[in-house]
């Protein structure tokens, strides 16, 4: 056994060393070079200011912005830092609601945000991804169908014709890729982008 | 279920079928000492390594000098890991100020990445600092699957060699698999994760400034490097908490398809290396098709259960499958898929959360979990456990038709029988038995997040999936309690290694053996009889021991939702 003592030492720091150092800081400084962008989070600027990532949902509330899927993420309660509140979109600290199917909580709270959305929009039934948590309570997307459940509301709330926020939203849909990989979806911030530029103009 | 989603599911099924070959016979010549096309590059480093630790690469050693190695390497690795976890707040790159991971939490983490495991009590981008992430779990990362591949090498060689005294050479497997297979993997799949915006810095987590005029403080790091051997090596553990349903960890739809291409691709491809080393490519194959027979009845069950969704949600008026924890880009039939996959390997990344399935969409990843991880596997830890049950079934059908049981040439006699049932016997004995403490132990109910049988679902998972070395969760139940950290490593130590020893142990009674040709007498090891008769045993041995534990969880679920009972 005293004879693998050293192979195991030596190369175990040599590996260590490679795979834990070298290669990581290597990839980070070819990925630095190459997709500098994407290297740094895909960060969104307007006007000089950091607003967001591309690639990470954020929280809407008003009613002139496409609103997000619900958000089960939590952080330290202010007043008591054992216990957690909710943050929805806190993108420091990923989770899901990790609800079961069964789970009285779950089915109270998606009827509970069924029955605010029909009194926002009665004409239709909310799209399932409208009353759902994400896995990663940070989903940056939501289905076409959700986009456009929400385009009255929205339209009202900035003076702007109907069909003119369809269209925004039309614009803003990405299909599947080659169609077939994934599923058709809007990026909300690039959407609520989109509609303030629209509303500038 | 849709047209498309099929679609999505075939096209992965054919894209792991079409690496099978090419990497298969890339991993036999490096396997074998061959030369390779990335010799110029890496084979100064490679003879520069064994100079370095004194390792005579011609040099081999017995079954058991070889486990030793990787033993006494194991226990310099969770030195090295459980000292930089506790050390992480005065090390550099800790630009987020993350403190000193506590004692049972880096011994449950530290044991969780040295054996493949990968389950995650610790909440990445809010416990971990950069230090940690690259210099502590990549490299593990990195080391556990090389080890994995290793001992899979150990064996297959077991059954390849005649009258053989060694089984290869530790050290040298580990490096060449490091550095020939999964390094240039790695940097392939870095490269192309940051191109579809996985973010790979050093810089601190960044302040934005909302649309509506709130602050976020969004988390990014060196993630890209990372999640390209978390999924190649079958590891799963995320750079974020929410491992692959970040959508940092996994953007694109094409992000999704090809990390659950890269979790089944160094498996898959293994088979064929075993078929390649006992000289018959066939002997492989059909182990790839008993595996591909199970994945696919998983897949269906887990897809269907998904597509029909929650009933309490449909009485709503609510359509579309249950989207509760999964992710708009990849709906239901990549969530459902990838659910499968990684619980079918040992990788247990999730892109959706479990414990927001179904009950039945749920069940699904607990039993390929139970089964062992056999459904092509951690890379390696799928063959050798593959393998055990290959011997069982041989055993067994040796005994139904009065022939000596016999596999590609070698003799399987009482002893390799009974090595094989201790490493299958011991992970039900675990994962039972700590669930049964657990729900009746009551700070350990206490973890429990779900009510009902969903509650216990959780548990049994937590324990199925540690002992499993798979790092997936029902994540619901806290896992970073005192109880759940101890007794959890204790399980992923002993389901890695109780197997790996014996499997060892076979490996050199099996090499020691006289290859024997193939007469009359012998059971045909290729076809669809094989297929069939492979997952049978896997089937009566799997459901014999946690069929009961099944009904008490996921299955009563499922009837109390159908019912419409909540809890």
């Amino acid at each position: 056994m005293l004879k693998e003592l050293r192979p195991a030492l030596v190369l175990a720091m040599a590996l260590i060393f490679l795979t834990g150092l070298v290669y990581p800081l290597a990839m980070t400084g070819l990925a630095t070079a190459a997709f500098p962008h994407q290297a740094q989070g895909s960060l969104v600027e307007r006007d000089g200011k950091i607003v967001g990532s591309l690639l990470i949902g954020q929280e809407f509330v008003g009613d002139g912005y496409f609103h997000g899927r619900p958000s089960a993420t939590m952080t330290a309660d202010p007043a008591d830092p054992t216990k957690s509140v909710s943050a929805p979109y806190n993108a420091a600290a990923s989770a899901g609601s990790n609800l079961g199917p069964t789970n009285q909580a779950l089915i109270d709270r998606v009827k509970e945000d069924v029955e605010k959305l029909k009194g926002e929009n009665p004409a239709a039934v909310p799209p399932i991804d409208l009353v759902t948590t994400s896995g990663s309570g940070l989903d940056p997307h939501i289905t076409p169908e959700a986009a456009f459940f929400q385009a009255a509301r929205v339209a009202k709330a900035r003076n702007l014709p109907e069909t003119r926020v369809r269209q925004i939203v039309a614009e803003n849909t990405e299909g599947r890729l080659l169609g077939l990989l994934g599923e058709p979806r809007v990026n909300v911030l690039v959407l609520n982008l989109a509609l303030d530029r629209a509303s500038a103009k | 279920m849709t047209l498309n989603g099929w679609m999505q599911i075939a096209l992965f099924a054919a894209v792991v079928a079409a690496l099978v070959l090419p990497l298969g016979g890339y991993m036999t010549r490096v396997f074998n000492g061959e030369r390779t096309l990335l010799a110029p590059v890496l084979g100064p480093v490679e003879r520069l390594l064994y100079r370095l630790a004194a390792i005579d690469p011609a040099r081999e050693q017995s079954w058991l000098a070889y486990t030793l190695a990787m033993l006494v390497f194991h226990v310099v690795g969770f030195v090295f890991l459980y000292a930089l976890l506790r050390l992480q707040d005065v090390l550099p790159f800790n630009p987020a100020d993350m403190a000193a991971m506590p004692e049972e939490l880096s011994l449950n983490t530290a044991i969780s990445f040295l054996t493949n495991t990968n389950w995650q009590n610790y909440g990445g981008e809010s416990t971990m600092s950069y230090l940690s992430q690259m210099l502590g779990l990549t490299h593990q990362n990195f080391l556990s699957a090389a080890t994995g591949i290793a001992l899979a090498l150990a064996l297959i060689r077991g059954f390849s060699r005649s009258s053989a005294a060694t089984v290869g050479n530790f050290w040298v497997d580990l490096t060449r698999c490091t550095l020939y297979v999964l390094l240039p993997l790695c940097v392939v799949f870095t490269v192309f994760l940051v191109a579809q915006g996985v973010p790979q810095t050093l810089g601190a987590y960044v302040e934005a400034t909302t649309l509506e005029g709130a602050s976020q403080t969004i988390a990014v790091g060196p993630a890209a490097s990372q999640i390209a051997i978390k999924m190649l090596g079958t590891n799963g553990g995320g750079f974020f908490n929410a491992n692959a349903a970040h959508p940092f960890e996994n953007p694109t739809a094409l992000s999704n398809f090809l990390q659950m291409v890269s979790i089944f691709a160094i498996g898959a491809a293994l088979t064929n290396v075993f078929g390649r080393m006992v000289g018959d490519q066939r002997q492989g194959w059909t182990i790839l098709a008993a595996m591909a027979l199970l994945f696919v009845a998983g897949v269906w069950t887990t897809y269907w259960a998904e597509a029909s969704g929650n009933d309490a949600f449909s009485a709503l008026g609510l359509a579309g499958g249950n989207m509760e924890g999964k992710e708009v880009r990849f709906g239901i039939a990549a969530s459902a898929l990838f659910a499968v996959i990684t619980t079918a390997a040992s990788c247990g990344a999730v892109n959706a959360m479990h414990d927001s399935f179904t009950a039945l969409g749920g069940m699904v990843p607990l039993i390929n979990m139970q089964l062992g991880e056999i459904i092509v596997g951690g890379v390696g830890a799928g063959l050798y456990g593959m393998l055990l049950f290959v011997i069982l079934a041989i055993f067994v059908a040796g005994l139904m038709v009065g022939r000596t049981p016999e596999y590609v040439g070698k003799k399987i006699e009482a002893r390799e029988v009974k090595l094989a049932m201790l490493a299958i016997l011991i992970l039900p004995l675990l994962y039972l038995g700590w669930t049964a403490v657990a729900v009746v132990y009551p700070p350990a109910l206490a973890s429990i997040a779900n009510a009902g049988p969903h509650g216990f679902s959780e548990v049994l998972y937590a324990y199925v999936s540690q002992t499993a070395n798979n790092g997936s969760a029902f994540g619901g139940l806290t896992g970073n309690t005192p109880f759940y950290n101890l007794t959890g490593a204790v399980s992923m130590f002993i389901g890695r290694f109780w197997v790996i020893v014996p499997a060892m142990a076979i490996a050199g009674s099996l090499a020691a053996k006289r290859s024997l040709p193939v007469s009359a007498g012998t059971l045909p090891t290729t076809g669809f009889l094989f297929v069939g008769l492979v997952v049978g045993v896997i089937l009566i041995v799997g459901g014999l021991t946690f069929f009961p534990a099944l009904a008490l969880g996921p299955i009563v679920e499922h009837l109390m939702m159908v019912e419409g009972t909540l809890f």
